[in-house]
């Protein structure tokens, strides 16, 4: 089935870039342009939900980059999954956005919209992608057009985390994920996303099959696993809602993304069974993990403490894709989403903060709970999200990487699991306990003082949406791992 | 009248530049010299396209000079291997006329405009001339003509210090022609015969004496110094740096190509593939140089203050990448080695067009004195982010097709160390290209200089450079073309597929 729509959609942020660009002295049309442009796209993702969900399959391909190598995409539950997270994310973003940056008084603001436009056409060509090169076309479009927004401020500091910033991700992606992906082909003579994988009668295997895989997870510098995460806090000098949206949602999320993807497509599940290529990634990814939460802890930077909490959420779903069990790939699927939900409330209340009482560090948030309660009620929740207590959309992700495990034998992850939630607990309720239970210190405002609604109302949304995603997480997961070959 | 045309094309091609010198010393005016140029480089681009056509079509194209049938009189031969080259040199000839005239108008004395495009006229059908003969001595005559005119045109550059460039470039250049017309006299010596194919049937008869195992060695020192292949491409960065910028622009961009069109002709050509890679260890010893040119010429790319001179130590760098390909000496290697030959030259051209269009605004080379330069030239300073990703291999640019390339050659060869060098070599482009961007957007333009008066670079500047900025990323979204050509090309000088 071939459909030019997956090419429309994805080059439809890019096209509407131009009217945003050209709006600039308009502020309100240029947003209203943006927001409509976001609506559009997410429309047009999810009248793909139906077909996809029945079985269908649509493709196409633009044309050849190399030959045998075409520019293609083809859509699979997972990819739309991905790209309706993005799409959908996209409009609220751009709404608190406004907000958020007119509140502070950014400059070049239409820079910035005209970037987050591209990044995020960037993300919808990753979901859609039908091969590695496509994939790696979009990535590396992702890298560029973000670097903009990290650096928006143009000063010293922006320069140097920039410089952090597109260092880790062009290195490891030129270093480690192209050769990775030329050896693919060369061994393969394939780079299709492919149900099983495209190594089954190759002879790989050993530690070649192990090298490559490592060379793709480390090459995917957007996944974060340690050591190549410093990227991740160095970017967070951005806006606050570029730090919410590409480096919660769509930057980050693209890493993991690509990680399973490439697990479950390029390798498959049951040659990395065979193997045990992956084995040796689940414990990076669960000393990943632990370690982040630990430096989370002592982050009194709010921003940098959710960009290392990040570090750690990613680990998860690099877990779930190299313990080489379909149940937890598809549960890293899951925390793709709730995760996205859950990362960007707590972003968006780090952002609304900002705006309402320029406060950025933790310790100073002592008794802000009265002055700002919708905030602050909303990170309560994105937190016990994303410490997997129900009824929130995060103790799903978390139980079904447990049963991954179980699946495949690693026991001990059960125990890195639990310590983890326990960690997360440590840094990531101790936020709003302060803002509730402490008292406050004289320069805070007495009295209701919440930011601009456009920036609240957004992060109210994400924050149902953990509570709703909670009753639809099987649907999802069915969903997701239907196209993974198998059903929990 | 048509078919006559199309019969003396491939020398036309040679003497329609030739001849336009002499008119620009002629006309004396900067503005005549100027049209001449103009048109004679946008014709031999045009009868390039042909050629490259016909070759396609018939796989050959031979023209006996004066009609004294080869192998005693002269022959041009043109195939796709030399077509490509071809089409990129006039291609980027023709860019350069359009750009020249504001960029060259502030560099040089009125009085002396005519002389610049006389030279470029010149050089540009000596470099001709290499590409599309079928003999041996006749090429070295094209190389010292295309040598001797950019000597001179170096030493027109601004400043005092291109005098010395010029005369360090004139010293190498002329021990290289040296070494190439020595071994072109030792095979002379054993065959009796000059013209190319037959050469090569001739050759293998005396595969075993030292007299042509010498003659190889001086043709291919003398080659490489011309190419700047590591050791010998000190002359390089100075006669980048202190060039005019339109002659840096179009230097960069074809010269050093040819010469190594020239040595891969010889080698693969001539020699012969087993004979330079079997019996000789020529591919390890190239394949060292390579290596070792990519690592230096990055590292001391980074640590260049003038913009000119980084993006000169760039190229010795991409030389390597490009020798590298080639001597794998397998099909796949050839072709990656060609790609990139084209792609380098596109993407440097590029690269120096926008520089160049920056020293025109600013009047200074110096990393420092293009801070601001973002905001105040937005569209070439965009240019030159585009032509730096593509040296750093990112996709959709020609630079990503190249490191493909180059990278699935290297693993077929099992070449394992010197992907790796080349890996690490094309990171740490990412560092010197991200020094220019980092001078250009992240530095407040300083308030005290003259240049503000100017804009964006003018009109002439901005399309040539844009041009070559298009071609370059039409190639990196759909290379099929262009590596279904080079593929062709290679498995015509590798013999079928090796």
């Amino acid at each position: 089935m071939s459909d030019v729509w997956l090419a429309w959609l994805v080059a439809w942020p890019v096209v509407m870039a131009l009217p945003v660009a050209l709006f600039g002295r308009w502020p309100n049309l240029r947003e209203a342009i943006s927001l409509a442009t976001g609506v559009a796209l997410l429309v047009g993702v999810a009248t793909f939900i139906g077909p996809v969900a029945a079985g269908a399959r649509p493709s196409f391909s633009v044309f050849s980059i190399l030959p045998g190598l075409d520019l293609a995409f083809a859509l699979e539950p997972f990819g739309l999954i991905f790209a309706l997270i993005a799409a959908a994310l996209w409009p609220l973003t751009t709404l608190y956005a406004a907000g958020y940056m007119r509140g502070n008084d950014e400059p070049h603001q239409t820079r910035f919209f005209v970037c987050f436009a591209l990044a995020i056409s960037a993300a919808i060509g990753m979901a859609f992608s039908a091969n590695l090169l496509t994939l790696f076309v979009f990535y590396e479009m992702m890298t560029l057009t973000t670097y903009p927004l990290v650096t928006h401020h143009q000063d010293v500091e922006s320069r140097d985390s920039g410089r952090v910033y597109i260092g880790i991700l062009m290195v490891t992606s030129i270093g480690l994920f192209l050769p990775a992906i030329v050896i693919t082909w060369l061994i393969a003579g394939n780079v299709d996303f492919t149900p099983g994988g495209v190594f089954a009668d190759t002879g790989l295997g050993g530690l070649a099959a192990m090298g490559l895989y490592g060379a793709f997870i480390y090459g995917v510098g957007k996944a974060a696993v340690m050591p190549i995460h410093r990227w991740l806090p160095a970017a967070m000098v951005a806006p606050t809602p570029v730090s919410a949206l590409l480096h919660a949602v769509a930057v980050v999320k693209a890493g993991a993304f690509t990680v399973l993807k490439i697990t479950v497509y390029i390798f498959g599940i049951d040659f990395l069974q065979v193997t045990g290529a992956s084995e040796p990634f689940v414990w990076l990814a669960s000393f990943t993990l632990l370690a982040a939460s630990i430096v989370a802890i002592y982050c009194d930077n709010l921003k940098k403490r959710l960009a290392y909490s990040t570090i750690g959420q990613l680990s998860y779903i690099v877990l779930g894709a190299a313990m080489a069990s379909r149940l937890g790939a598809a549960a890293g699927g899951l925390h793709i989403v709730a995760h996205a939900f859950g990362k960007i409330t707590l972003f968006f209340c780090a952002g609304a903060i900002y705006t309402a009482v320029h406060r950025k560090y933790v310790s100073q948030l002592n008794g802000l709970g009265r002055a700002m309660p919708l905030t602050f009620a909303a990170f309560t929740v994105a937190a016990l999200s994303l410490i997997g207590l129900p009824p929130l959309a995060g103790a799903w992700s978390k139980w079904y990487l447990m049963s991954g495990a179980l699946d495949v034998d690693m026991q001990i992850v059960l125990g890195v699991l639990a310590v983890s939630s326990l960690l997360n607990i440590v840094y990531l309720l101790d936020i709003p306990a302060r803002a509730f239970f402490l008292p406050a210190d004289d320069q805070a405002p007495r009295g209701f003082s919440e930011a601009p609604a456009a920036c609240v109302i957004p992060l109210m949304i994400t924050a149902t949406g953990c509570v709703v995603l909670f009753f639809y997480a099987r649907p999802i997961l069915d969903f997701i791992a239907g196209s993974f070959g198998s059903t929990a | 009248m048509i078919t006559a045309f199309f019969n003396q094309m491939p020398v036309l091609v040679v003497v329609v530049p030739l001849l336009a010198a002499p008119l620009c010393v002629l006309a004396h005016r900067a503005f005549a010299a100027w049209l001449l140029y103009v048109l004679a480089s946008w014709s031999a681009f045009g009868m390039a396209f042909l050629l490259f056509v016909q070759a396609k079509i018939a796989g050959q194209v031979s023209y006996a000079v004066g009609d004294w049938a080869p192998p005693f009189g002269i022959e041009l031969v043109i195939d796709t291997y030399s077509a490509l080259v071809l089409l990129l040199v006039t291609g980027v000839a023709a860019l350069t006329g359009i750009y020249a005239r504001k960029s060259i108008a502030s560099e040089i004395t009125i009085e002396r405009e005519y002389l610049v495009f006389a030279l470029m006229l010149l050089c540009l059908a000596g470099l001709i001339g290499i590409t599309v003969t079928g003999d041996a001595f006749n090429l070295f005559v094209f190389l010292e003509i295309s040598s001797l005119s950019s000597y001179a045109l170096i030493a027109m550059g601004p400043k005092r210090r291109a005098l010395l460039s010029s005369f360090q470039y004139l010293i190498m250049g002329t021990v290289g022609g040296t070494f190439l017309l020595i071994g072109i006299g030792l095979i002379f010596m054993m065959t009796g015969t000059l013209n190319m194919a037959d050469l090569a049937e001739r050759l293998p008869g005396v595969y075993d004496t030292r007299t042509v195992q010498a003659g190889l060695a001086f043709v291919v020192v003398g080659l490489s110094l011309k190419a700047a292949l590591m050791p010998a491409h000190i002359w390089l960065p100075n006669a980048y740096t202190y060039a005019p910028s339109t002659v840096s622009a179009f230097i960069a961009a074809t010269a050093t190509k040819v010469a190594v069109y020239a040595l891969f002709r010889f080698v693969f050509t001539i020699f012969g593939v087993g004979y330079a890679f079997g019996s000789l260890p020529l591919g390890t010893l190239l394949l060292t140089l390579a290596a070792i040119s990519m690592i230096a010429g990055s590292l001391a790319s980074i640590f260049q203050t003038d913009v000119k001179r980084l993006l000169a130590w760039s190229s010795v760098a991409q030389m390597g990448y490009i020798v590298a390909g080639f001597a794998l000496a397998s099909t796949a290697g050839v072709s990656a080695g060609l790609v990139h030959l084209l792609n380098h030259g596109i993407i440097k051209g590029a690269l120096f067009m926008a520089v160049g269009a920056m020293i025109w605004r600013v009047r200074a080379s110096s990393i420092n004195d293009l801070a601001g330069l973002g905001r105040a030239m937005p569209l070439t300073s965009a240019a030159f982010v585009v032509g730096g990703l593509s040296l750093i291999g990112v996709p959709a640019t020609a630079g990503f097709i190249s490191k493909w390339a180059l990278l699935s050659a290297l693993f077929e060869a099992g070449r394992y160390g010197v992907m790796a060098v080349l890996l690490v070599a094309s990171l740490l482009s990412i560092i010197y290209v991200g020094r220019v961007i980092e001078a250009l957007y992240f530095r407040p333009l300083p308030d005290d200089v003259s240049h503000h008066q100017h804009g964006e670079a003018p009109l002439g500047m901005q399309v040539a450079t844009w041009a070559l900025i298009a071609i370059n990323i039409a190639i990196g979204v759909h290379a099929t073309p262009e590596l279904e050509a080079t593929g062709r090309a290679a498995a015509l000088l590798v013999g079928g597929g090796t």
